[in-house]
């Protein structure tokens, strides 16, 4: 996030695209409430009728995938209306006569035809947007899970740069991440393009950098990403080590990923149960879980914060670190004689910039919002106030693509795929908590109550659904919170596998599935 | 210029829209509340707040009360402290039971430690006790024992303005006040989420971790009253909020969770998640011996000296055949960033290349 948590409560104007934020980020989603008491305006987009729309002034029902078709639109109305922040686009950023050129064409009625959004909506939201003093982006996967995830991240960027919002209270773009410590993931390198704190593999100055560090010679290539490297897994990947992900169910397209998986010649999964991922291992490593670990974790507004150990583990589990270290000393790598996780942060904190002013004392309260570039800094809670990392924003030229997979005879119908309150990804945790299970005992497909007759199909029925990838069985559920020709389930229940029915594509950047839509066909069992 | 007023003959100075109470406390004086909660909008109801304000001719309640300019207050005087102790005799006389488990909730003992404080026996003035429990909501997290329960409002006040769901409401007036939800029904018919802020801020019980009670009652056959609960401070490990919570711990059992009302990130607030499904943690179906996979193709259970040889045999041997670019890491979204860190510094000090990602791209 470019604004810390706290500036939720301040915007003019918010505008939620693809973030079911009420059941994904609940206690985020409170801010926004407040704002919202205090008189803000909301603007919520998303194919679905959730939570966040029925607070909404404004609820603009996009067909899924056609997110980057309603912020052409926006950008062509902030445009036309004069809504635009001259100064800002003058000092702060680059590209913009030519992006001025390019969204000329790109009206809100020819918005309409793709997203199914009335022109006059887009209209609003725009104006409503560009004229706020201070307009606040949030968004979740419902942005980044589509083959195009890069170009709906820089439409939302264009839409902030033109209008200023950003670098000030109460403004910003802000994605809410959906892991305790996938933010701290990625600040530690755990990146196939990034050494840690997001150094350029590909910049000889990092190599030498981390070869002075580490005492070797590291690969000025980008790696491959998670998702190529399923893709060659048994052809030019033999073995993998994987830390405490359910791969087989939370990817997309199941059947391809427990192939790749089994043809490894060898598999190392640490995790705290025998998840279906760690079932087709040849080592699994038993490690200790939240409560028993003492380490740090970063969330989505960039605060670093202590996780503490209050509870020994069952048996004879270990952290994830000193099994790390294990495996590194049996290999003859150096490096790797740690006794405790306080130097490994150290050490994380000495090699990465945007931690180079912390320590493992100095988080103690967690006061600290990265870049925190030295030790007198005092963190960095609002990213670009004065400037931008890299100098000036810069305008995309944007284009509208299709999904992967439209509906078509065979398959007519979209599915999209998210979570629910209750649960938690692919129910590891929350599966084995008792009493959630009275709040949410099963998995069902949200169906619009119109469309159950036209497919034939019955409120709390068994049905079929298939798509290109493979056919589930699941309950069908009649909700006016999906609209008609739009049905969503979450992928939480082992027992309804999703994730076999999606896949249909990837972001050829960032390698993100598009995990929101998915063609199918719906038969009554 | 300062806005100054005089507290317990002291000079104070405050901000425009402070409160005497927020003042008072700015300034380490003790003044007794039941329906504050510093995350709402002042209530005023409990009158426990009530100071002597110089020219006014009743005292007026702390809490509501904005300072101005001049204004001359007493915290603590005897007749406000016989007025105090009144009211407190009052509210401890309708209660069932004064004496709750600290497991109920974080403001739980709230009335408990006034009536200490002010030395009322329970017995002084017995009244009729006024709410009645919700016996028939089966729900798994939120006890409704309203007999407890002292009109005080926090929880209504923080299902609306904390977060915003208004699903507690309240029936009948006077005597018969009686909190409850829309058309008196279940809380899981309501607009109720289950994130258990009501529990937290209840300041007698009256709304408790139904959860919590069960498994120290059940389980961990720990007295209902016990005290000796310890407190860790942690980040809840569900989404990238990043929630502090305490930790409750007894005897090396996770008996509840409390949310942390300082969180940089939450002050206070909590989801379902955070709050309740905090037991996958020593749930029986933790792996607990590293397992192997044998001649058999099925993996079995072995130390860790061999599981740990042959995970790295199993590396050594793919590197030394098919290089360095056929052993690629997974790091963990989920683990502290030390896991992800050495996963990383794994595979490039150890095999020199960028085969490394983490599970953010599904």
């Amino acid at each position: 996030m470019s604004n810390p948590l706290v500036d939720m409560e301040k915007p003019d104007v918010i505008f939620c695209i693809g973030t079911n934020m009420t059941e994904c980020h609940p206690v985020a989603a409170t801010g926004l409430k407040k704002a919202v008491a205090r008189g803000a305006k909301l603007i919520v987009a998303d194919p679905r009728r959730i939570g966040l729309a029925e607070l909404s002034h404004l609820y603009l029902p996009l067909r899924v995938g056609s997110d980057t078709a309603l912020l052409l639109g926006m950008a062509h109305v902030i445009a036309r209306e004069g809504l635009i922040d001259e100064d800002f686009i003058k000092d702060r950023t680059t590209g913009f006569d030519a992006f001025f050129e390019h969204i000329s064409q790109w009206t809100p009625e020819w918005a309409e035809t793709i997203t199914g959004v009335p022109a006059k909506d887009i209209e609003t939201a725009a104006m409503w947007y560009g004229s706020g003093n201070k307009g606040a982006i949030y968004y979740t996967l419902g942005i980044t899970e589509h083959i195009c995830g890069v170009e709906n991240v820089q439409s939302l960027c264009n839409l902030a740069l033109m209008t200023g919002n950003l670098g000030r209270e109460g403004t910003g773009i802000n994605p809410m991440r959906g892991q305790n410590n996938i933010q701290g993931a990625g600040d530690s390198g755990a990146l196939p393009n990034n050494y840690p704190g997001f150094q350029a593999v590909t910049d000889p100055e990092h190599q030498a950098k981390f070869k002075a560090e580490y005492g070797r010679e590291i690969d000025l290539e980008k790696g491959i990403t998670k998702v190529t490297a399923l893709e060659l897994c048994g052809d030019s990947i033999h073995a993998m080590l994987i830390d405490g992900e359910n791969t087989l169910i939370s990817d997309p397209d199941r059947e391809h990923c427990e192939h790749a998986l089994r043809s490894l010649a060898h598999l190392v999964v640490i995790d705290i149960f025998l998840t279906e991922t760690a079932e087709l291992a040849d080592v699994v490593l038993p490690a200790t879980a939240w409560g028993e670990t003492d380490g740090v974790c970063t969330n989505t507004e960039r605060r670093v914060q202590r996780l503490r150990a209050a509870v020994p583990p069952p048996g004879d589990a270990k952290p994830d670190w000193w099994i790390i270290c294990q495996i590194a000393q049996r290999l003859g790598f150096t490096g790797f004689d740690f006794n405790t996780p306080k130097p490994i942060f150290n050490e994380l904190c000495r090699v990465s910039p945007i931690y180079a002013g912390l320590d493992w004392d100095r988080i103690e309260s967690g006061a600290y919002q990265w870049p925190v570039p030295y030790k007198e800094h005092p963190g960095t809670p609002r990213l670009h106030e004065e400037t931008f990392v890299n100098g000036r924003g810069i305008f995309s030229n944007v284009h509208y693509r299709d999904p992967a997979e439209t509906i078509s005879e065979a398959f007519p119908v979209w599915l999209t795929t998210g979570r629910r309150l209750q649960s938690y990804h692919t129910r590891t945790q929350t599966g084995r908590a008792e009493g959630i299970d009275y709040l949410l005992p099963e998995e069902s497909l949200e169906v619009n109550p119109v469309d159950l007759e036209r497919w034939q199909l019955a409120d709390g029925e068994w049905c079929k659904m298939s798509s290109a990838r493979g056919s589930i069985n699941i309950k069908v559920k009649a909700t006016d919170r999906s609209p008609r020709g739009t049905v969503f389930a979450s992928f939480s229940f082992a027992d309804v596998p999703v994730n076999l029915l999606t896949g249909s594509g990837y972001d050829p950047v960032t390698h993100t599935a598009e995990l929101k839509v998915c063609p199918v066909r719906l038969e009554p069992l | 210029m300062k806005n100054k007023m005089k507290i317990d003959d002291v000079d104070v100075t405050f901000s425009v829209g402070e409160t005497i109470l927020e003042i008072a406390q700015r300034y380490q004086k003790e003044i007794p509340t039941l329906c504050y909660d510093p995350r709402l909008e002042p209530f005023g109801g409990c009158r426990l707040c009530i100071v002597e304000l110089e020219g006014a001719r009743n005292p007026v309640a702390a809490c509501t009360t904005q300072a101005t300019p001049g204004m001359v207050v007493r915290t603590s005087t005897d007749t406000i402290e016989a007025y105090r102790k009144t009211l407190l005799e009052m509210v401890v006389g309708e209660n069932r039971e004064v004496d709750v488990s600290p497991l109920r909730g974080y403001a739980a003992g709230e009335l408990a430690d006034l009536r200490d404080k002010y030395e009322i026996n329970d017995g002084s003035i017995t009244g009729a006790i006024s709410g009645t429990n919700k016996v028939d909501d089966d729900n798994p997290f939120i006890l409704r024992d309203y007999e407890l329960c002292i009109s005080c409002y926090r929880c209504v006040r923080v299902c609306a303005e904390q977060e915003g769901d208004h699903a507690i409401n309240v029936m009948n007036r006077g005597f018969h006040t009686q909190i409850t939800t829309e058309f008196d029904g279940l809380l899981k018919d309501s607009a109720c989420t289950f994130c258990g802020q009501c529990i937290q801020t209840c300041p007698t019980g009256a709304l408790g971790d139904k959860k919590a009670l069960r498994h120290a009652e059940s389980g961990l056959q720990i007295p209902p009253t016990e005290l000796n609960i310890e407190k860790t401070r942690t980040i809840c490990p569900y989404c990238g909020v990043g929630c502090s919570v305490d930790m409750l711990t007894k005897n090396e059992k996770i008996v509840g969770i409390h949310p942390a009302m300082d969180g940089p990130a939450n002050q206070g607030a909590l989801c379902v998640k955070g709050q309740f499904a905090y037991d996958f943690v020593q749930h029986p179906d933790r792996l607990k011996t590293p397992l192997v996979r044998g001649d058999d193709g099925e993996l079995h259970e072995t130390t860790w000296e061999d599981a740990l040889d042959k995970a790295a045999e199993g590396f050594r041997k793919v590197n030394a055949t098919h290089g360095r670019h056929s052993v690629y890491g997974v790091a963990s979204g989920r683990a502290p960033s030390e896991a992800a860190y050495l996963m990383q510094k794994f595979i490039r000090a150890g095999f020199g290349t960028n085969y490394i990602d983490n599970c953010s791209r599904a």
